[in-house]
């Protein structure tokens, strides 16, 4: 079982959720990446979402695009997080998911970023504009360095695609909970716990829900019907605000039985 | 076998379709409706009629008698899609994808546009079929293309300025598709250039096959037999996906793609998988996209169509560039000689053609693609000639 999935099922083992935040690597520059990545992990989250920044980022909303661009302006690459993650590897007690598009790991070397990845903490990776029919163009690299491919599951996934997207996602399954881009929304689609329940029918690896989870009534709402949540602007527009107590509510809202 | 044939969505090893998943959906079923009415008899007589009534169809292949005189070599031939209805070729793949999205029974389009040429068209094609019509287009494109942002109002458009990132053409592609997924129901999303992820690149050529398809007859009528060599501009490649598109089986015929200089993604760029779909790019070594300068609009991007990526590796096509001086010459030249005031995205074809043609004999003809008339062009030509 990969590292990820295990940190997963070890928080939802206790009766809590599994809450993975979002950061954009090198934003507010990338001596900012060791300090969130240790005090995240001091809050209890479960794993970590580090964001690549890139010049063509289709599956992003507004807030993690621009701060995308805010990343590359300061000069962050692909190359230069995965040398700041390894500077500090030791530290890193929770597993680290990349989200990385595709075209920075093929110029990077598929076999060299997956060793290199692997020693800088990652234990797995969501690549957005990678279909599963294309998976083969990385799954080797990344298999024999255990670097976990999660796959993305949508709404408007048909119950066949469902299928073969869930036996295939590895350390859990991101189930989209909005049609679109990601970024908060003030409210969900209905039907949604219905959704989960199908996806979850598939397999044993946990589903979490991402996209547009922003409030910790967000957090708890989903705690009925699946393993946790992943929250991405929310966390990067506290994290710009260095509002750390907004996050920390968040935290908490996963605890559903630690913290009363 | 067609070594240009399509497979699973990839001309040869480029191609596909690399979008999030909830896209992915989209686009399959969208892919799945288009292989259903592509060879429909009654869909492809409504579309003959649609062009020949609305657009002007067919156009003239032009004996350009004065140019090949001055010239001296091969007999050049112009392709007349500036004389389409909206002023170039965009309109023969936006009313394709209109009456399928009609037929698919939606009753709202999106598009995006960069320059205005490809918003105009389908706001054009919206008004006359009643369809609710979306552009989605750069805030800063807004700005430089006024004029254009009034035409597609005019013709009922809404026009949706884009301002995040460069608010460019990228921005409004995103933005397209991010409508889609929320409304892909009730929504088609019409895409003007031979790019994208599946099953846009193909489509697209093959709404645009007609220009090759009347060329191809109209030369052998008038030289019995084909041309020496096929010319057209290249940015993401619709017109000239069109202009090749039936000479590929030809192997005597050259096809010769013109970049701009300043953007030459096929002579300069390098494979990559960017907005969707696997081609050649202008990138980075980090694998991210370098900006471009040319001075036509239309083909300022940074990527390729698949086809075109193809064609190049294979080398079935040849891919050349000319500077943006020569386009400004190829510019003046073809409306004094002429009296046809080219597109400056066709006056990259012309450029290479004034090059070209003389090193050929008088027994070689050649066909220029031009794509679009140069109206929209002539205040920024102005500007730079009186500066």
């Amino acid at each position: 079982m990969s590292q990820l999935k295990e940190a997963i099922l070890s928080t939802t083992a206790k009766g809590d959720k599994a809450f993975i935040p979002y950061i954009m690597a090198g934003d507010g520059g990338l001596e900012k990446l060791q300090p969130t990545i240790l005090k995240l992990q001091e809050l209890g989250v479960t794993a970590i979402e580090v964001g690549i920044p890139f010049t063509d980022p289709v599956a992003d909303g507004p807030t993690i695009e621009r701060a995308g661009e805010r990343a590359l302006a300061n000069g962050t690459t692909l190359r230069k997080v995965i040398e700041t993650l390894t500077s500090f590897s030791e530290h890193i007690k929770v597993p680290l998911v990349a989200m990385t598009y595709l075209n920075p790991i093929l110029a990077y070397g598929i076999e060299k970023f997956s060793e290199d990845a692997k020693l800088a903490g990652i234990k797995g990776i969501i690549i957005p504009d990678m279909p599963l029919e294309e998976r083969d163009i990385v799954y080797t690299a990344l298999k024999a360095n255990d670097i976990a491919l999660v796959q993305l599951v949508s709404l408007t996934s048909t119950p066949e695609r469902i299928e073969r997207l869930t036996k295939a996602s590895e350390g859990f399954i991101y189930a989209v909970t909005v049609n679109g881009i990601t970024g908060a929304r003030s409210s969900f689609a209905s039907k949604l716990e219905e959704h989960f329940k199908k996806i979850q029918e598939y397999s044993d690896t946990p589903v979490l829900a991402g996209f547009g989870i922003s409030t910790p009534e967000h957090v708890k709402s989903f705690s009925d019907f699946s393993s946790g949540v992943i929250v991405g602007s929310k966390i990067v527009d506290s994290l710009v605000a260095n509002d750390w107590a907004t996050i920390e509510e968040l935290v908490k809202a996963s605890k559903v039985a630690t913290v009363k | 076998m067609s070594q240009v044939a399509i497979k699973n969505g990839y001309y040869g090893d480029f191609g596909g379709s690399f979008v999030p998943e909830d896209l992915q959906q989209v686009l399959e079923y969208i892919g799945e409706q288009y292989e259903k009415y592509k060879n429909d008899p009654e869909f492809n007589e409504e579309l003959k009629y649609y062009l020949r009534e609305y657009v002007g169809r067919e156009n003239p292949l032009y004996f350009a008698e004065n140019l090949t005189k001055q010239l001296g070599g091969a007999k050049i031939y112009l392709k007349r899609e500036d004389l389409n209805h909206t002023g170039s070729h965009k309109i023969n793949n936006v009313l394709g994808q209109i009456l399928l999205a009609k037929r698919m029974g939606v009753k709202r389009v999106i598009a995006e546009t960069g320059a205005g040429q490809h918003g105009v068209a389908t706001a054009t094609a919206c008004a006359m079929f009643g369809m609710e019509c979306t552009i989605y287009m750069g805030a800063k494109d807004t700005k430089r293309q006024a004029l254009n942002v009034f035409r597609m109002e005019l013709l009922g458009a809404k026009v949706v300025a884009i301002d995040i990132g460069q608010g460019l053409l990228k921005e409004a592609v995103d933005e397209a598709f991010a409508d889609l997924v929320a409304n892909y129901k009730n929504t088609f999303y019409l895409i003007g250039s031979a790019v994208g992820p599946t099953p846009y690149p193909e489509m697209v050529e093959h709404f645009q096959s007609i220009i090759s398809k009347e060329s191809r007859a109209q030369h052998l009528e008038k030289e019995g037999k084909l041309p020496t060599a096929v010319i057209a501009a290249v940015g993401g490649g619709s017109n000239a996906a069109g202009a090749f598109a039936h000479y590929k089986e030809d192997q005597e015929v050259r096809l010769i793609g013109v970049e701009p200089a300043g953007a030459a993604t096929l002579s300069k760029g390098s494979p990559a998988v960017f907005h969707g779909f696997k081609s050649y790019v202008l990138q980075d070594e980090e694998g991210n996209l370098l900006e471009t300068n040319s001075i036509a609009a239309g083909l300022d991007y940074q990527g390729v169509g698949p086809l075109h990526a193809h064609l190049h590796s294979t080398g079935r096509g040849e891919y050349v560039t000319v500077t943006n001086e020569e386009v400004l010459d190829a510019f003046q030249t073809l409306s004094r000689v002429e009296g046809i005031i080219p597109a400056l995205e066709s006056s990259h074809a012309v450029a290479y053609a004034l090059k070209f043609a003389p090193t050929l004999s008088p027994e070689d003809s050649i066909i220029v693609n031009v794509s679009g008339r140069g109206d929209k062009d002539v205040e920024q030509v102005f500007e730079m000639l009186n500066k």
